[in-house]
């Protein structure tokens, strides 16, 4: 039980109180009838087995949860204009980038070092750096073969480009992978063409329409496949302004239609140091607002992620952190390896027995506002400095990320992250850090912290956004709609005004690693 | 002829091995190298040489 609550240190759970008391049955509105952001009233209870404590695919579960990919798969078998393959640099946070590759029994075994410090380790994935079906799958499913083995209680996940993933579906399903991303920009080859220079399919290198239009319909058979066999399929698209921003909702459509289960639209990370076609021709990538505006005409389509952190192929940890470098080769290679579960098991149970209590409470947080705020009042933006468990646990000079959440009458809703330098750094504030802070959270009308020094706070308070540490170490959701409440009321006797037209800058984490 | 790969361009993905119908390519010193007495440039078996046609660094090249 020791690790268990060292861990629950880390979490910040157990020097924390208790919810509120929980009404019994929170005024006139179920969790099923309200379609809270993700719980077990939207789905079916079998889906609902499955992603509840997978990060990635449950908004509430990256809370809780840590993911580990491995990078078993270095060969791709099509080439993007978002994507250099020379480029690894340890520095750098997005997909397709590693700093080592692992032969299946190395990942194995770390998978293995991995799960016995991190007891919140549910998911184990493979996303490259390449393509995990690519060059036949063969580390993918040999890495698969012996965690089934060795690591029976961790979820398999695998991402693709779906260019070889009908070939591979029966293999997915012996392997009991019961969650598998797509990565599709188009469903429209005139669109694909300004994507992908070329694919290499039946022995042959394809390039404009030919390489896009194979491709399309290779995605559209392994979405189809997949879904009939009862696979939970994530859809990502890279958002390309210019390129394919407004047709997103065409794929939207079109992976909703072939029973896709989640749909997370990415903003394009794009740098010309980077070396891809798209950061060296200045492609941009999207605004904050931008990604948002998206992302909203698409939420009555397929469910819509908005938590993903896009990680590195070699991630390690809770989302929104990377881990990966206290597991280096040589300090696996030292370690003694255990493969007791014991302590993942307590801690699923431990994490299982506070949701009820959790759900419940959020409703009624949620009907107070309802009951209390007038309808004309717009929904705001909070960001929120955490470390995780649903709590607002972070000093804002240590947040490398802010949770951004939507707040108004239909509820408190996770609706992203924005990255940031971190501001304090060995103890004093560095101003152009936070400089990135307010350009990242621009937004936002209140940012909520567990602590924040004088400084930063005053420069906050100058760009029009409140910081708020009296909710420190409460749940985010009721905190959040408790401030709406408090904000609508201030609305209302003139003494706030709102943010609307305020843009935010979205980056990529290149100070993850640093 | 045969095929080479240009070792300083080489990624080290391993899409050429995979492909390569005449089990030419293998790993040497950390990088791969093809084996010239085995290389075909997959003539009369496909369209190009599968080595070059897959690489993503552009890398394999007549030696």
């Amino acid at each position: 039980m020791g690790n268990v609550i060292a861990l629950d240190g880390i979490l910040g759970l157990g020097e924390l109180k208790a919810p509120a008391e929980i009404p019994a049955a929170a005024s006139g509105c179920s969790s099923s009838a309200c379609g809270s952001s993700d719980g077990p009233g939207d789905m079916p209870p079998e889906v609902w087995e499955k992603v509840k404590n997978h990060p990635c695919y449950s908004e509430e579960a990256h809370h809780y949860f840590a993911r580990m990919h491995v990078a078993v798969a270095p060969a791709c078998n099509i080439q993007c204009n978002y994507c250099n393959r020379k480029y690894d640099c340890s520095n750098e946070s997005r997909p397709g980038v590693v700093s080592e590759k692992l032969t299946p029994e190395q990942a194995v075994k770390k998978v293995l070092a991995v799960a016995q410090e991190i007891p919140q380790l549910s998911v184990i994935g493979i996303a490259g750096p390449g393509d995990s079906l690519a060059a036949a799958g063969k580390n993918t499913f040999a890495t698969f073969e012996g965690l089934q083995k060795l690591a029976p209680d961790l979820k398999l996940c695998l991402s693709t480009n779906g260019l070889a993933l009908p070939d591979h579906v029966n293999r997915i399903k012996d392997y009991n992978i019961d969650h598998v991303t797509i990565t599709i920009n188009m469903v429209d080859p005139e669109v694909g063409q300004h994507i992908y220079p070329w694919i290499f399919h039946k022995h042959k290198r394809w390039t404009g329409l030919d390489a896009a239009k194979i491709l399309h319909e290779r995605q559209m058979e392994g979405l189809e496949m997949l879904t009939s066999a009862g696979i939970l399929v994530k859809i990502n698209s890279v958002m390309i302004p210019g390129i394919n921003d407004e047709h997103l909702l065409e794929v939207n459509k079109a992976v909703k239609a072939r029973g896709a289960f989640l749909h997370n639209i990415m903003p394009l990370i794009s740098d010309p140091a980077h070396g891809t076609h798209f950061g060296l021709t200045g492609q941009r990538g999207p605004t904050a607002q931008e990604l948002k505006v998206v992302q909203d005409q698409c939420e009555g389509g397929a469910k819509l992620m908005r938590h993903c952190r896009q990680c590195r192929a070699d991630a390690v940890g809770l989302l929104g952190e990377d881990r990966g470098d206290e597991f280096t080769t040589d300090r696996i290679e030292a370690m003694e390896i255990s493969t007791d579960d014991t302590v993942r098991r307590q801690y699923r149970e431990h994490i299982e027995s506070e949701r009820a209590g959790r759900h419940a409470a959020k409703e009624a947080a949620k009907a107070e506002v309802a009951e209390t705020v007038p309808s004309d009042v717009a929904p705001i933006l909070i960001a929120v400095a955490t470390k995780g468990g649903e709590r607002i646990n972070e000093h804002f000079g240590h947040a490398k990320e802010f949770q951004i959440y939507e707040v108004g009458l239909q509820g408190a809703k996770f609706v992203g992250h924005r990255r940031v330098d971190t501001y304090c750094e060995g103890g004093s504030g560095d101003e152009d850090a936070l400089g990135t802070v307010l350009a990242a959270i621009a937004d936002c009308t209140a940012v909520f912290v567990a602590k924040i020094g004088g400084c930063p706070s005053t420069s906050l308070k100058e760009a029009g956004i409140e910081p708020v540490d009296r909710f420190a170490f409460e749940y985010i959701e009721e905190s959040a709609l408790t401030y709406f409440k408090d904000y609508a009321e201030r609305l209302r006797q003139g003494a706030v005004t709102d943010r609307k037209g305020h843009d935010a800058v979205l980056r990529p984490a290149e100070a993850l690693r640093a | 002829m045969a095929y080479k790969i240009k070792a300083a361009e080489c990624t080290v993905c391993g899409a050429c091995e995979a492909e390569c119908p005449n089990i030419a390519i293998s790993m040497k010193k950390g990088t791969y190298v093809i084996d010239p007495a085995k290389c075909t440039e997959c003539a009369g078996q496909f369209d190009s040489p599968q080595c070059a046609a897959v690489c993503p660094a552009d890398c394999c090249v007549p030696a």
